[in-house]
């Protein structure tokens, strides 16, 4: 028991800090703000009037032009195009990419690359290319898809009061395509050479090779990656910020709560936050209890 | 191993080379410096701002730092603000509209009274008793005002009016449709330039004082005035009607963008504060015309840019003397000239200012002021956004109802 | 949580498979085919960037809306040295914030990752996860008490509070790499014999784990170092443009009134320049990483 302490107290002490940091500003803090969302703080004047769970109760039946139902429904369909989009082309780059192609380390870098890049920064460019000109006034891919001839493609982004979204969904998949691709390849390149050369023994083609063989054993890394890029979408924020800034056509959850917190009306913000919090935790603490169980089970 | 060593030193070789550079940020003189904090980033603000910056230098020991934040019209500025105040870093003095705006920081118990002051340096006598009230809670004055900006002015390309064949100013909505259409007609397809959210609540607060007249305008925000009534319902048709001639691209534009427009004759009206001129002419524009809103008569909407004394600055005595260079007639000519405002105070020389301007000083003084409410003078925060944020709805689906609705709403929130 | 690819020394040893044996025509198509699209999409990726340098050279009328696609008529680095005096200082500042994030949050992560790879004590998994969790939280749920938080601790504002922030909330990754790199690369005798010959837990960190510790700290590094630069929420909150980091003088550069686009396109470069230098000279490893970090199975 003595040497036991001994060699693992100082373990205890050495993650300590952490664990007391964590505690305090993630789940403290937390705690904190599901206070503040169920107080009466609609001021920078401090109060602390409990009013229950109204706050959210307002938010889903009372917000003005029912804006926070429509900022939800700009994050679902912000969410399904992303991760449809990252998930295609990251996927189709990866399968490209496996196995092995002359230059493989250029495409892999330049298909990278856009994640080295801060929202913000691609916003600008973005926003440039999504000028929603068209026609004489077209800019950006407008003005390409016009001297290209293909001037039906033409359209207005993200100003479109129905799926303006999809066209907000466009630079982030340009962003992330690039990580899931990674993440794929890591995929194939884990797959053990055997299992493709009993499949050639067994005179499998191509197609069912990839169908019944190498697909399947991707599962496990499509899952992390949906993971991934959808609690980022769940969060997204600086994309929208620099693109279109904050506006009715492209808000989301995140932005709402920037928006609110101007109005300085805590209270609200805190209700918003907790709610984006609860969703990104549904599909979250699922998958971790999941992975963990696997882990304890190999 | 190796490649991977070879970058290790490179981190740590990076990391050397910026340790001298980390010595290099840290205030010096802290005591000295009075950080005075706007959105006027550029154009005619910040124009103005190096004007008054220039009489602070004369008047005072203290040297001025810019903490403007540029960016969305002043909501970047207002939330690093709000941060700023919440972390007990507040700026040495800060920009703040007079009116319901300046009442949130009142309320939150953020600035000082400045009465005393006001009797010290003669404000009380040299404002407008109707402004002051505006500055005031309780009796207590709380900011100084720099400068009166009007917001429903049409301002006009002379040249594509001219072309269009319109020789009257339109003086009632009626004749600003007829104009509208005329220019339609002469192959203008989006005749009336606008911005995104906050310059369509100003063209929605134009529409209504045409239709409301200034005193039942003024209602809808303090409460007095009933938005169901058939006057604002037939205000809101007007300002549909009115969107219908507007460049569809509206929500992608600030106010620049819009303005550039009618400077390149793709529009003949564009509906914007008095700040517009001095866009104009730093951008080679002179061809322009101006008139109150149609309909609007001597109607004067106005908004009025303060600075205030944060609680817990470091340096008051620097902040006071940048208030009261903000207050004197000096501080307000170097101001007000460049930013195309007139000033605050009534004892001011009409013949040193431009035209616009002399025109600008003699409306203020006979016409019928009212709030407004885009700009902060009549609506609290809360009120402003909810309100932009249901203008944006409207702009993208042109639901009647459900803006005045929302609008209704959104007013209601001010009063809380 | 172990990584699909197991006991790896070097993290990313993408080995190429052997190619598979086909039919000349077919492997003729096919590969024109492979090429066309792989060049396609290169392209398509690259186009946001062409435009990005092309604008940032030009100058005056050579923006406007016509030929927006075109090369400069007049190569100029006007918009360059503008974008460098409204960014210049904040640049500076970003590496004063990003360099100690990195470096400490690896650090913390190394300890944390070690202790955890090794030590199964009771209710381990579930103190894992809930430092897991902290990686995906919406930071907005902590952020409103957060600025009061940082201010009671007297933490000054700027960049030392941004440090500490994206240090704190480094905690969850950097624990994630260094497990996961440590459970599979170190072996389990090494430490085994470090104990028997009396070695403690610190003397067996410092000393044989550290060592061979360093693909997880150019991983944790890469890492930390990117999202602390590219960092948009927490400097919006937490700082201004006065003492705040580049995205948030970038943001109001191109936000502004009348921005300026060749400007706005040569800051949005010397922006991101600082992490695609990182990425396109580390990236090897970086892809690593994300395999060691996040692929999870």
């Amino acid at each position: 028991m003595l040497t036991r302490v001994r060699r693992w107290g100082p373990g205890l002490l050495l993650i300590s800090p952490s664990l007391l940091l964590l505690g305090v500003f993630v789940y403290g803090l937390i705690g904190w703000t599901i206070k503040v969302s169920m107080s009466d703080r609609h001021t920078a004047a401090e109060s602390d009037g409990f009013v229950g769970l109204s706050n959210y109760v307002d938010l889903f039946t009372n917000d003005i032009n029912g804006r926070f139902l429509h900022s939800l429904r700009n994050l679902l369909i912000f969410t399904v195009v992303f991760l449809l989009g990252t998930m295609l082309l990251g996927l189709l780059w990866a399968f490209l990419l496996e196995r092995g192609v002359r230059a493989e380390g250029l495409f892999r870098t330049v298909y990278l690359f856009p994640m080295a890049v801060s929202f913000v920064a691609s916003g600008v460019v973005w926003r440039w290319l999504m000028n929603s000109g068209q026609g004489d006034d077209a800019g950006g891919l407008n003005a390409i898809f016009g001297q290209l001839n293909l001037d039906f493609l033409q359209n207005p982004w993200w100003t479109d009061p129905e799926w303006g979204m999809v066209a907000m969904a466009v630079p982030a998949i340009w962003q992330l395509s690039g990580y899931v691709m990674a993440l794929f390849l890591a995929g194939f390149r884990g797959i053990p050479a055997e299992l493709r050369e009993a499949a050639a023994v067994d005179g499998a083609s191509t197609f069912q090779l990839y169908r019944r063989v190498l697909f399947p054993q991707l599962t496990p890394v499509a899952l992390s990656a949906l993971i991934i890029v959808g609690h980022m979408s769940m969060k997204m924020f600086d994309l929208i910020m620099s693109v279109s800034g904050a506006q009715w056509l492209t808000e989301v959850p995140a932005v709402y709560v920037w928006q609110t917190l101007l109005t300085s009306d805590y209270a609200k913000a805190s209700a918003i936050s907790v709610i984006l919090l609860l969703l990104v935790a549904l599909v979250i603490v699922p998958y971790l209890v999941q992975t963990m169980r696997t882990e304890r089970r190999s | 191993m190796g490649k991977m060593r070879r970058a290790a030193v490179a981190a740590v070789g990076a990391l050397a080379l910026l340790s001298p550079a980390a010595c290099g940020g840290a205030d010096s003189g802290a005591d000295q410096e009075v950080e005075v904090f706007t959105w006027w980033a550029d154009g005619g603000e910040k124009a103005g701002l190096d004007g008054l910056v220039a009489a602070f230098d004369e008047q005072c020991d203290y040297s001025f730092v810019n903490g403007a934040v540029a960016g969305g019209a002043g909501s970047n500025a207002k939330q690093v603000l709000a941060s700023r105040l919440q972390q007990g870093d507040a700026p040495d003095t800060f920009q703040a509209h007079a009116g319901a705006e300046l009442s949130d920081y009142i309320a939150a118990g953020q600035i000082e009274d400045l009465s005393a002051l006001y009797e010290e340096w003669g404000l009380t006598e040299a404002l407008p008793p109707g402004l002051i009230d505006n500055l005031s809670v309780d009796g207590k004055v709380y900011s100084v005002p720099v400068n009166i900006h009007r917001s429903n002015v049409l301002w006009t390309n002379t040249s594509v009016l001219a072309d269009a064949g319109i020789a009257a100013e339109p003086k009632t909505l009626a004749d600003l449709f007829s104009a509208l259409d005329a220019l339609k007609a002469s192959g203008i397809s989006a005749p009336l330039a606008i911005g995104k959210d906050w310059t369509q609540l100003m063209l929605l607060e134009a529409v209504l004082i045409s239709d409301l007249g200034p005193e039942a305008f003024t209602g809808l925000w303090t409460g007095t005035t009933d938005w169901n009534s058939p006057e604002v319902v037939q205000g809101m048709e007007n300002y549909k009607r009115l969107l219908s001639y507007t460049n569809t691209d509206r929500d992608t534009y600030d106010w620049t963008d819009a303005g550039k427009l009618l400077m390149d004759g793709k529009a003949g009206f564009f509906l914007m504060g008095d700040w517009a001129p001095s866009d104009f002419e730093t951008k080679g524009f002179a061809d322009f015309g101006y008139i109150a809103f149609p309909g609007n008569g001597d109607t004067f909407q106005w908004l009025a840019d303060s600075f205030v004394l944060p609680q817990g600055v470091k340096n008051p005595e620097g902040t006071k003397c940048w208030l009261k260079t903000v207050g004197s007639a000096e501080g307000q000519q170097a101001f007000n000239i460049k930013k195309g405002s007139i000033p605050a105070r009534t004892d001011v020389v009409e013949a040193d200012y431009p035209v616009y301007q002399q025109s600008a000083i003699q409306a203020w003084k006979t016409g019928t002021p009212v709030p407004s409410c885009a700009h902060g003078a009549a609506c609290s925060q809360g009120a402003m956004e909810a309100a932009n944020s249901a203008i944006g709805k409207f702009s993208s689906d042109q639901d009647l109802a459900g803006l005045q609705k929302a609008m209704s709403a959104a007013a209601a929130l001010g009063k809380n | 949580m172990t990584t699909t690819t197991t006991r790896r020394t070097s993290p990313p040893a993408v080995a190429t498979p052997p190619q598979k044996r086909r039919g000349p025509a077919a492997g003729v198509i096919g590969r024109t085919l492979r090429y066309s699209l792989l060049l396609i999409f290169l392209i398509i990726v690259l186009m946001p960037a062409y435009v990005l340098v092309v604008t940032s050279f030009k100058s005056g009328s050579d923006i406007g809306v016509n030929g927006q696609w075109n090369l400069p008529e007049k190569w100029s680095t006007e918009s360059w040295s503008k974008a460098w005096t409204a960014l210049g200082p904040s640049f500076v500042r970003t590496f004063q914030l990003a360099i100690p994030v990195a470096l400490i949050s690896s650090l913390l992560g190394a300890a944390n990752g070690f202790v955890l790879s090794r030590w199964r004590f009771p209710g381990a998994d579930v103190v894992f996860t809930l430092i897991l969790f902290g990686m995906f939280i919406p930071y907005q749920a902590v952020m409103i008490p957060l600025r009061d938080v940082v201010s009671t601790l007297g933490i000054a504002p700027g960049i030392p509070t941004l440090i500490f922030v994206h240090c704190v909330y480094g905690i969850p990754i950097c624990t994630l790499i260094f497990r996961n790199y440590y459970a599979t690369t170190v072996p389990v005798e090494m430490v085994e014999a470090a104990w028997v010959d009396g070695a403690g837990l610190l003397r067996t960190f410092r000393s044989i784990i550290l060592p061979v510790s360093i693909p997880g700290f150019v991983v944790a590094v890469i890492w930390q170092f990117t999202s602390a630069w590219n960092d948009y929420l927490f400097a919006i909150f937490l700082s201004n443009t006065r003492n705040g980091p580049i995205t948030i003088a970038l943001n109001a550069l191109a936000g502004a009134q009348s921005p300026d686009y060749a400007a706005s396109m040569a800051g949005a470069l010397i922006t991101s320049l600082p992490t695609l230098l990182v990425y396109v000279f580390l990236g090897r490893w970086f892809i690593g990483g994300l395999m060691a970090g996040s692929v999870k199975s």
